[in-house]
């Protein structure tokens, strides 16, 4: 029995144009947009990277993490670390502060994994506030109070103050690029067909013979890593770290929340729309103070009772596009019955 | 039928027990089932047939006894491993992976539930597609699928691995006569193919259709087992199955 000619549609050219084309423009933005702005656009890309990668988390593994401020804090301190005493130019230090989230990620993992749910959640939060605590045990960063980056560690990257903008920009930029492009790499891969088997349903996806519990630690490292690597270059940015703000629930945990549920969790557009509205939203309402935060639960709120799905969620339902669509469709060919012994050769690998 | 390997059983359930509380699902059940048999189940409801299913996929621990497929002690491999090493099963009730497309649902199954990986794993469910009927909903997020094309998809999914052993729950409930018969002729057909099936169902005459040996579960254990058509014709099964007195 041999099978009609068929091909696999992934779509989702059109999205990889617009992305590269959007890449294209954000990194020649240096030439014609200030220092505030770059700034600016600094912060969204990290956050955009956070609220991705918490989505690849909580959207599409069933992992609902409250503490990646974690792997943002470890991040943040590494690039301290590495940099002051390890004399590493920032970058590579960024770099390897990803590689050392990677490895302390495992034996977190193998704690956590033994929690479900909200307990999952809970345990999770209990773990970074273990990591503020150590955090506040470093005495040469400056134990509870922190520390700042040494001016010659600063100018070591750049001499002029303009350079070490553009240095932060580009990297953040990178950073994002190389956050969403992973993400949609590995969810449209065969490790992406097991992610979305085990979230739409766990009991089944053991009994096709995925190992749920390998393909969550490949996922949580993967998480820690762009994580890390983000923290770090927050970091970079701000000059100056502490205990509390590296390890942060509201900024780097509440906030990702709010984004990547208003704008669509389980999609990857989402945490992108997310972080765009949420920025908007802060740079109009901010100067409201108190009323600023209670204007936020008020678009949360809404957003949940109206569009659960998120923003995202609501257009993809009503006008059918997505820029990374997930789904493998088959197509079959028209000359079916000519030649149905020789299927289109992309057929054989999804 | 085949039984290329002589006598050795491809599953082997010895003294399996399981309870649920105060209620015993498996009372010491043993169990050979060689290879390239089709094996059907029947009980009443409550009579451990899908726990015992359960217990042979992984997805159930028993509380005592030893389960061997192919010769090697499975009682503690996870499901994810057993479908690995070729037994697949559908759900009594059906558990799609519901926001994915249906061809994506039988790609997940043959990507990981194998040994060795296919080549040509796409091309094959698109073919296993065809074989079920489920060709026209390809590209349907298996969501949207109604209950009865749900089950279809069940026994798909499960063909996707390429089961050595297949173990059917209930795929047969609530069809209309004509969709049973191609369900019989479908089961026959993967039999034929030298796949070993176990078949739970409460539709008796599309069983006695399918397989080539017949066995009761009530109250944990097996009250008969052997030729489909005498099976069902002793007294006991007809006293306890069918509520016809024995001594009618």
């Amino acid at each position: 029995m041999s099978a009609r000619a068929f091909r696999i549609e992934r779509g989702g050219l059109a999205g990889a144009c617009l992305a590269l084309a959007a890449l294209a423009a954000l990194a020649a933005a240096p030439a014609f947009a200030g220092s505030a702005n770059l700034g600016l656009l600094s912060q969204i890309f990290a956050y955009i990277a956070l609220a991705s990668l918490w989505n690849l988390l909580a959207g599409f593994s069933g992992l609902v993490s409250v503490g990646q401020q974690a792997y943002v804090g470890l991040g943040g301190y590494s690039l301290f670390a590495l940099t002051m005493f390890g004399g590493l130019h920032p970058l590579v230090a960024a770099l390897l502060s990803g590689v050392l989230a990677v490895i302390l990620s495992f034996p977190v993992a193998a704690l956590l994994f033994r929690l479900r749910g909200a307990y999952f959640a809970i345990g999770s939060w209990v773990m970074a506030e273990v990591f503020r605590l150590i955090a506040a045990q470093i005495k040469p960063l400056g134990g509870g109070s922190g520390a700042s980056l040494p001016t010659i560690i600063v100018t070591g990257m750049a001499s002029s103050r303009q350079a070490r903008e553009f240095m932060i920009y580009w990297s953040s930029l990178a950073l994002v690029a190389l956050v969403l492009g992973l993400t949609i790499w590995l969810l449209r891969s065969r490790w992406g067909l097991a992610l979305r088997a085990i979230h739409f349903n766990e009991t089944a996806a053991d009994s096709c013979g995925i190992e749920i519990t390998r393909v969550k630690f490949v996922v949580y490292a993967v998480a820690a890593f762009g994580t890390a690597l983000a923290g770090a270059l927050i970091f970079l940015q701000k000059l100056r770290i502490s205990p509390d703000a590296a390890f942060n629930v509201n900024d780097w945990t509440a906030f990702v929340i709010f984004m990547t549920v208003i704008g669509g969790i389980g999609r990857i557009e989402g945490p992108v729309i997310g972080a765009i509205i949420f920025f908007a939203l802060r740079e109009t309402l901010s100067d409201l103070g108190p009323l600023y935060l209670l204007m936020l639960g008020a678009v949360a709120i809404v957003a949940m009772l109206k569009a659960p799905k998120g923003v995202w969620g609501y257009l993809v339902d009503k006008t059918g596009f997505e820029f990374a669509p997930l789904e493998r469709r088959i197509v079959y060919s028209l000359n079916e019955g000519n030649n149905p012994a020789a299927p289109d050769s992309k057929g054989d690998r999804p | 039928m085949r039984h290329d390997r002589g006598m050795t059983p491809l599953l082997q359930l010895s003294g399996v027990c399981k309870r649920f509380g105060a209620v015993v699902v498996a009372d010491r059940i043993d169990l050979a089932v060689p290879c390239g048999q089709a094996l059907g189940v029947i009980g009443p409801n409550g009579a451990g047939k899908t726990t015992l299913f359960g217990m042979i996929a992984g997805a159930v621990t028993p509380d005592a006894g030893r389960i061997s497929f192919d010769d090697a002690d499975i009682t503690g491999l996870s499901p994810a491993r057993r479908c690995r090493l070729g037994m697949a099963r559908s759900f009594q009730i059906p558990q799609p992976f519901a926001g994915m497309t249906v061809f994506e649902n039988l790609l997940v199954a043959a990507e990981f539930g194998r040994a060795n990986r296919s080549a040509a794993p796409a091309r094959e469910c698109v073919m296993i597609l065809e074989r079920c009927g489920l060709a026209a909903l390809a590209n349907r997020h298996a969501g949207s699928l109604t209950l009865m094309q749900r089950k279809r998809l069940e026994l798909a999914r499960a063909l996707a691995s390429q089961p050595r052993l297949l173990l059917l729950d209930e795929v047969a409930g609530g069809l209309t006569e004509e969709e049973c018969h191609s369900l019989v002729a479908l089961v026959r057909d993967i039999h034929a193919g030298g796949v070993t099936i176990i078949w739970i169902e409460h539709i008796v005459h599309a069983l006695i259709a399918a397989v080539d040996r017949l066995l009761v579960l009530h109250g944990g254990a097996v009250i008969a087992d052997g030729d489909p058509k005498s099976v069902i014709g002793s007294p006991r099964v007809q006293e306890i199955y069918m509520g016809i007195p024995a001594d009618a």
